[in-house]
């Protein structure tokens, strides 16, 4: 069996390793996991990863979850160009040395948009005003940091996600709008319209309030989710 | 002087880590078990240059997780650097001095000639790469390093944010006359204890350390982030033998005398906290504080 990427596009980690195994035209089979089923939640997918999380790698018996982790495996197996994840010692950590603060301030900060204006409402939960309000100014503060700090630097992450929602996040941002097209541009229009088409379609669906209820059993993990919201 | 110069031995290198030529990867960085390191100035060409360099320096707070784990990485492997002191709870990491180090305000940092670097995770790989350290800290087998960074990912999530919390609940907050509401305390011991649920059987297993059988970089960050806890009392290895007779081993490896230096100010702290000889925080920082405090999930 070749390498299996278990993922789901509405997961930012699971776009990150999609679009770059892709864009590097490494062969592999895509099993879908839908989180809003719970999917990743079940006994199935327990035996691919008991961390219960995506993005999963599977390449034969070995198992990686970890989207960083997977990103490096990949950028070596199959010799990347070099510019994804440089050789030279401090471009690399330069690479990693912008992971460590967006796991600090992009990773938790970026997705809660999703969830307080679409998966909270869908299960008839609410979001705090006060929440939501933090998120918005923690929203702020890491784009101007992102803009101000790390950009020229090469970041292979991206936060589509707050777009999706309607958050007009590039605008009075033109250094970051541009660093956006400069992305992809050289992702490519067709792989970018393709890996962002679920989370887009997602909100749409609840806009035209056609987006499927999540099974009951999964509420909880939701609730659970919403209250990590700080 | 806000920051203090704390002179250690010289650590003055003399030498320009020259840039590897594009298209050459020096085999100190392939995937290859048992590859030899190589300086990259080797292979630039150019000529040793003995510049009159300041030596590295590493910008700390031994109160914080990250600056233990790379303080401890530097002095068990003996690398040699200049420890710059900057005081969290003074906000010295807030304070004009420091924003030319590094504009993200943010410990650690490391300065090594021009080079500056945050996130102690870009400085654990900078320092085992330029010192050439044992390979099971990070190891050159691609697999086995992937691991490393897989535990360091769900480490990002669970354990980073969740394990500091308790210092500020216990220590902090009070200090400043705020209150960080039961509710979040409760919830806030919940995630510890699934996550050292989590690192007990889906990392640690049976095996003698996080992600194999030797210590990794991985330990290192663990090990400092479940010492945030330790230090306010939380009997957090109790219940839990394989965890604490791995973190005997961790300690073991790395050495008692560095374990309690490293220590040290975190176990202090909170000693001073309980006897109330504690000092204030300067008030200009409290408004810092207090964001912090309200990012309390």
């Amino acid at each position: 069996m070749g390498l299996e990427l278990y993922l789901d596009l509405i997961s930012q980690p699971s776009r990150a390793v999609y679009v770059f195994a892709k864009k590097n035209g490494i062969p592999f089979e895509l099993r879908n996991v839908e989180l809003l089923k719970g999917q990743h939640l079940t006994k199935e997918f327990f035996l691919v990863n008991s961390l219960q999380r995506v993005p999963t790698l599977k390449d034969g018996d070995f198992l990686l979850s970890e989207s960083v982790a997977i990103l490096i495996y990949l950028s070596f197996k199959y010799k990347t160009a070099d510019h994804w994840y440089p050789s030279d010692l401090q471009a690399r950590v330069r690479i990693h040395e912008y992971l460590g603060w967006h796991a600090d301030r992009i990773r938790g900060t970026f997705g809660v948009s999703l969830w307080t204006q679409v998966l909270a409402p869908l299960i008839g939960a609410q979001v705090p005003e006060e929440k939501v309000k933090r998120n918005r100014t923690n929203i702020d503060k890491a784009l101007q940091h992102l803009e101000d700090k790390f950009l020229g630097h090469k970041a292979f992450l991206t936060s589509q996600q707050v777009v999706a929602v309607g958050c007009p996040l590039f605008e009075g941002r033109p250094r970051l709008s541009a660093w956006r097209e400069r992305v992809e541009a050289f992702l490519g229009t067709d792989l970018c319209q393709e890996a962002h088409g679920p989370i887009f379609h997602i909100v749409e669906q609840a806009a035209n309030k056609t987006l499927p209820d999540p099974s009951p059993e999964f509420y909880p993990n939701m609730l659970l989710r919403i209250f990590r919201i700080p | 002087m806000l920051v203090q110069l704390n002179q250690t031995a010289a650590g003055r290198t003399g030498l320009r880590l020259a840039k590897v030529r594009e298209g050459c990867t020096p085999h100190w960085l392939t995937p290859q078990r048992g590859g030899a390191l190589l300086l990259p100035l080797l292979l630039s060409g150019s000529a040793v240059i003995a510049a009159p360099a300041m030596g590295l320096e590493l910008y700390l707070d031994l109160l914080s997780q990250p600056s233990r784990a790379v303080y401890i990485f530097a002095k068990k492997n003996g690398i040699p650097f200049e420890l710059r002191n900057v005081e969290l709870l003074k906000g010295q990491h807030l304070s004009k001095e420091f924003f030319p180090v590094n504009s993200l305000q943010r410990v650690p940092t490391l300065k090594d000639g021009d080079f500056v670097l945050s996130e102690s995770v870009a400085i654990l790989i900078y320092l085992s790469f330029k010192y050439q350290t044992a390979d099971h800290w990070y190891p050159s087998d691609l697999q086995a390093r992937v691991r490393i960074h897989e535990y360091l990912g769900w480490h990002a999530d669970r354990i980073r944010g969740t394990f500091g919390v308790s210092l500020w609940t216990q220590v902090l907050a009070p200090l400043i006359g705020a209150q960080v509401p039961e509710e979040k305390v409760k919830r806030n011991r919940t995630n510890i204890d699934k996550a050292l649920q989590h690192l007990e059987d889906k990392f640690l297993g049976h095996k003698a350390f996080l992600t194999s059988q030797q210590v990794t970089l991985a330990d290192l960050m663990a090990l400092e982030e479940l010492m945030q806890v330790v230090a306010v009392g939380y009997p957090l290895f109790e219940g839990r033998p394989r965890l604490a007779a791995w973190r005997e081993r961790v300690e073991a490896f790395l050495g008692t005398d560095l374990c309690q230096e490293a220590h040290g100010p975190i176990f202090h702290i909170v000693e001073q906290a309980a006897n109330k000889t504690l000092p204030q925080p300067s008030p200009d920082f409290y408004p810092n504080m207090l964001l912090r405090i309200s990012m309390i999930p």
